[in-house]
C-alpha cells in the first residue's frame, strides 16, 4: 500500500474502515470534526452507517445499542464531548460491550481551548466514568501511530468486550503526515451470539440475549465487578506497550512523556546529547495499562538522577511516574496546558536544571 | 358463546414486580401479543428504561437492552441504523422520555427513526417513590410537590402526543389508555399499527399510554382508574395525534 | 364448545380490577390470602361466567385465563 499524505482527523476515519468497523455515530466538536466530514462521505462508498447525534450524551448510547447488537461501531469527539460520553462509556464497560471511543484532546476545563493539550489522562485513565471500570487507553504520538492504534482497538476491544479509547491530541488530528495502511488485522471468531441482541432468529441457541448493567442483587453486583477486574487486570498483563528513547547507555535524567509531547521531548534530548548531556525517555504508548515496570527499570539507573513527567497538562501522568518510581529518586512535573506545546528549547532548559 | 384467552409467547412467565393493579402489565401484554401476532420475537430487541419498566427484561421473550434513563431512544437508534431488519421498541415511562429524555424522544422521532416507542405516562416517577414528574397534574400531590404541583412555579403538564406531532417529520403518534377493557382494546390496535409502520419500515412510531400508579397515587387500583377516567384523560385526551400520509 | 374459566391464585395480586369489569358479577375478593400474601379475586358464581374474557383483558397480570375443554357441557 503506498504512503499518502492525510490529515490525522481523516486518516483516523479510514482507519476504521481498514479495522472493518464500518458504523460512526458522532456529534461536531473542535478540533476533531473532520472525521465526521470524512466519513460522510466515505461510509456510503463501502454500505457503512454514518449518523451525527443531537449530543455525546446521545451519541454515546448509540454507540452502547449498536455494540450491544453485535457490530464494530466507533465514534470520535474531543475532550467535553468525552466528558459527556462518560456515563455511557460505564453503561457500555459494564454491559461487557466492545466499543473504540476516540477522544482527540483540547485545551480544559471548561469550554477551554481548541489547541492540543492533554488534559484528560486522569479522566481517561483513572476515572471515565462511575464505578469500577477502566478503559484500555492507546496514545499516539503520529498519525502513523493513531491509523495503527484504530486499527488495533477493534479486536482488543472484542476480546476484551470493553471499550478502548484512542487518546490523541489536537495536533495529532489536525497535522498531515505521510500514512501506510497495514492489513486489516487479524481478529479471533467474535462469540458474539452468546451476548449480542443480534436477532434470536438466526442464533442456534434460540434462547435471549440480554444487554444490561442493573445488579440489584449485591453477591451478582459483585461478581459483574470481579469480572471486569479480571479483565483489567489481564490488560495490565498482556497489552502494556512502550518505546524507550536514548536508554542504552548512561543518563542524569529520564523523560516520561507520550503522544506529541514525546516528540518534542524526543528532539530536546538529541540536541543535549550533542552537548554530551545524556537523558533517556520512556514514551507509554499505552497510558492504560500504564508501563510501569519500563519506567520503574529505567530510572533504576544507577546514573539517573531525576525523573521528568513531561505533558501539556498541569501534571497528571506524574502520578503513574511517581507510583513506578516509588521514591527511589525525585520525579517532578514540566508542562504547559492552554495549548502552546512546549518547545524543545524550553524542555531543554527544564531538564538541565533539574538534573543540575 | 364464550372466548378463549392465554398468555402471550412473547411474555415470559415470571411474576411481574408491578404494584397490584398497576397497568404496565396490560401495557406489557399488549406488546406481547402484538410481538406474537406479527411473528417477530426472533428478530425483535426491546429497550428497557430506567423507572419501574426497568425489569421489564425479565417479562419479555425476546432479546433485550437496558438503557440509562432516558437514553433508549439513542440506544433503539444505534440498532436500528445498523440492523435495520431487526424490529426494535422502547419501553420508557414519563419520567425517563419527558424528563431527563426529552432531547433523545425529540430527535429521535424528528429524525424519523424506524423504532416503535411505548411511553407509559402515569402522571410521576414510580420506582424512585413518587415524585413528580413532567406529566404530573396541576395540584397534584407527589412526594416532591407534597402541596400539589404548584403551575405558577414548575409550570404546566407537558402533553407528548401533541408535542410530538408538531414536528414535521412523517410519524405516527397515538395516545390511549388502558384503565378499562374498552380503552385497552383500542390500545391495543394502536401499539399493533405502530408495530407495522416499522414492520412497513415506514416511519417513526409511538403510542403514549396514560397508566395508573395506585401506589404513589395513594390511591386503590379501582380509585386510580376512577380518577384517570376523570382528570388525566381529560388532560391526556387518547387520539391518533399524528399519521403518515 | 366448553370453557374454563381460570385464575391463578398464587400470581393474582388482589388488585380487584377484572371485579369491577365483569359484565355478570361472577367476581370477587377471596378470603383465603395467597402465596404473596395477597386476596386473590375467585369466581363467586361461576354458573354466571359467560366466558367473556373482560376479565382476562383488564388483568395487569395475565392471572386469568380461559381455555376450552374437550367434553361439551351435557
Amino acid at each position: 500500500m503506498a504512503k499518502v499524505l492525510m490529515k490525522g482527523n481523516e486518516a483516523i476515519g479510514e482507519a476504521a474502515i481498514r479495522a472493518g468497523c464500518l458504523n460512526y455515530f458522532a456529534y461536531p466538536i473542535t478540533p476533531q470534526s473532520e472525521v465526521a466530514e470524512y466519513l460522510v462521505r466515505r461510509l456510503p462508498e463501502v454500505g457503512g452507517v454514518f449518523l451525527q447525534g443531537e449530543s455525546e450524551v446521545a451519541v454515546g448510547y448509540m454507540i452502547f445499542g449498536a455494540a450491544g447488537a453485535g457490530v464494530r461501531v466507533f465514534t470520535t469527539s474531543s475532550s467535553p464531548g468525552i466528558s459527556l460520553m462518560s456515563e455511557a462509556i460505564s453503561y457500555i464497560a459494564a454491559a461487557q460491550c466492545p466499543a473504540v471511543f476516540v477522544n482527540i484532546m483540547r485545551g480544559g476545563p471548561g469550554l477551554g481551548g481548541i489547541l492540543p493539550s492533554q488534559a484528560d489522562y486522569l479522566q481517561a485513565t483513572k476515572g471515565i466514568g462511575h464505578g469500577d471500570c477502566r478503559l484500555l487507553v492507546m496514545a499516539p504520538a503520529s498519525v502513523q501511530e493513531a491509523v495503527e492504534m484504530v486499527m488495533k482497538a477493534f479486536p482488543l476491544a472484542e476480546k476484551y468486550r470493553n471499550p478502548v479509547m484512542i487518546l490523541g491530541d489536537g495536533l495529532i488530528g489536525q497535522m498531515m503526515e505521510p500514512v501506510e495502511f497495514p492489513d486489516q488485522l487479524k481478529t479471533e471468531p467474535s462469540n458474539k451470539d452468546a451476548w449480542a441482541t443480534n436477532g434470536m432468529d438466526h442464533r442456534k441457541s434460540k434462547t435471549r440475549n440480554l444487554v444490561k448493567s442493573l445488579f440489584l442483587d449485591p453477591v451478582q453486583l459483585n461478581d459483574n465487578n470481579l469480572a471486569l477486574k479480571a479483565k483489567y487486570d489481564r490488560m495490565r498483563a498482556e497489552e502494556v506497550m512502550s518505546e524507550s528513547y536514548n536508554t542504552d547507555g548512561d543518563y542524569k535524567g529520564l523523560i516520561v512523556s507520550y503522544g506529541t509531547m514525546s516528540r518534542v521531548c524526543r528532539t530536546a534530548i538529541d540536541m543535549l546529547k550533542t552537548e554530551g548531556i545524556d537523558v533517556g525517555m520512556i514514551r507509554p504508548q499505552t497510558v492504560f495499562p500504564f508501563p510501569e515496570k519500563a519506567v520503574a527499570e529505567a530510572a533504576m539507573k544507577p546514573s539517573c538522577m531525576h525523573v521528568l513527567s513531561i505533558e501539556m497538562s498541569m501534571g497528571q501522568m506524574i502520578e503513574d511516574v511517581e507510583r513506578s518510581v516509588k521514591g527511589r529518586i525525585p520525579v517532578s512535573w514540566y508542562g504547559k496546558c492552554g495549548g502552546d506545546i512546549p518547545t524543545p528549547e524550553e524542555v531543554i532548559d527544564v531538564v538541565r536544571e533539574r538534573i543540575a | 358463546m364464550g372466548k378463549t384467552f392465554k398468555k402471550p409467547e412473547a411474555l415470559s412467565d415470571a411474576h411481574t414486580h408491578y404494584c397490584p393493579g398497576c397497568t404496565h402489565g396490560v401495557i406489557h401484554r399488549l406488546v406481547a401479543e402484538t410481538i406474537d401476532e406479527l411473528g417477530i420475537r426472533g428478530r425483535t430487541v426491546g429497550i428497557a428504561p430506567v423507572g419501574c419498566a426497568v425489569l421489564a427484561y425479565n417479562y419479555f421473550n425476546c432479546d433485550f437492552q437496558e438503557a440509562a434513563h432516558g437514553r433508549a431512544p439513542a440506544m433503539a437508534t444505534g440498532i436500528k441504523r445498523v440492523r435495520p431488519d431487526l424490529m426494535v421498541f422502547t419501553y420508557q415511562g414519563d419520567g425517563d422520555l419527558a424528563s431527563i429524555g426529552m432531547g433523545e424522544i425529540i430527535h429521535a422521532a424528528n429524525r424519523g427513526e424506524k423504532f416503535t416507542t411505548i411511553f407509559v405516562n402515569n402522571a410521576i416517577y414510580g420506582m424512585t417513590g413518587g415524585q413528580m414528574a413532567p406529566t404530573t397534574m396541576p395540584d397534584q400531590r407527589t412526594s416532591t410537590s407534597p402541596f400539589g404541583r404548584k403551575v405558577e412555579e414548575v409550570g404546566m403538564p407537558i402533553k407528548m402526543a401533541e408535542l410530538l406531532a408538531a414536528l414535521q417529520t412523517p410519524a405516527y403518534i397515538s395516545r390511549q389508555t388502558v384503565i378499562k377493557p374498552k380503552y385497552i382494546t383500542k390500545a391495543k390496535k394502536a401499539i399493533k399499527q405502530a408495530f407495522t409502520y416499522q414492520l412497513e419500515n415506514k416511519c417513526f412510531s409511538l403510542v403514549e399510554v396514560v397508566s395508573t400508579c395506585p401506589t404513589n397515587w395513594g390511591m386503590t387500583p379501582v380509585q386510580a382508574v376512577e380518577w384517570t377516567e376523570k382528570t388525566l384523560l381529560a388532560y391526556y385526551q387518547p387520539g391518533d395525534y399524528k399519521v403518515p400520509a | 364448545m366448553a370453557y374454563q374459566h381460570n385464575i391463578e391464585k398464587d400470581r393474582c395480586k388482589g388488585c380487584g380490577l377484572c371485579i369491577t369489569v365483569c359484565p355478570k358479577n361472577v367476581l370477587e375478593i377471596s378470603p383465603d390470602v395467597n402465596a404473596k400474601g395477597y386476596y386473590p379475586a375467585y369466581q363467586a358464581r361461576p354458573e354466571d361466567c359467560i366466558h367473556c374474557t373482560m376479565c382476562c383483558i383488564m388483568c395487569p397480570d395475565v392471572a386469568v385465563t380461559i381455555t376450552e375443554t374437550e367434553e361439551p357441557i351435557a
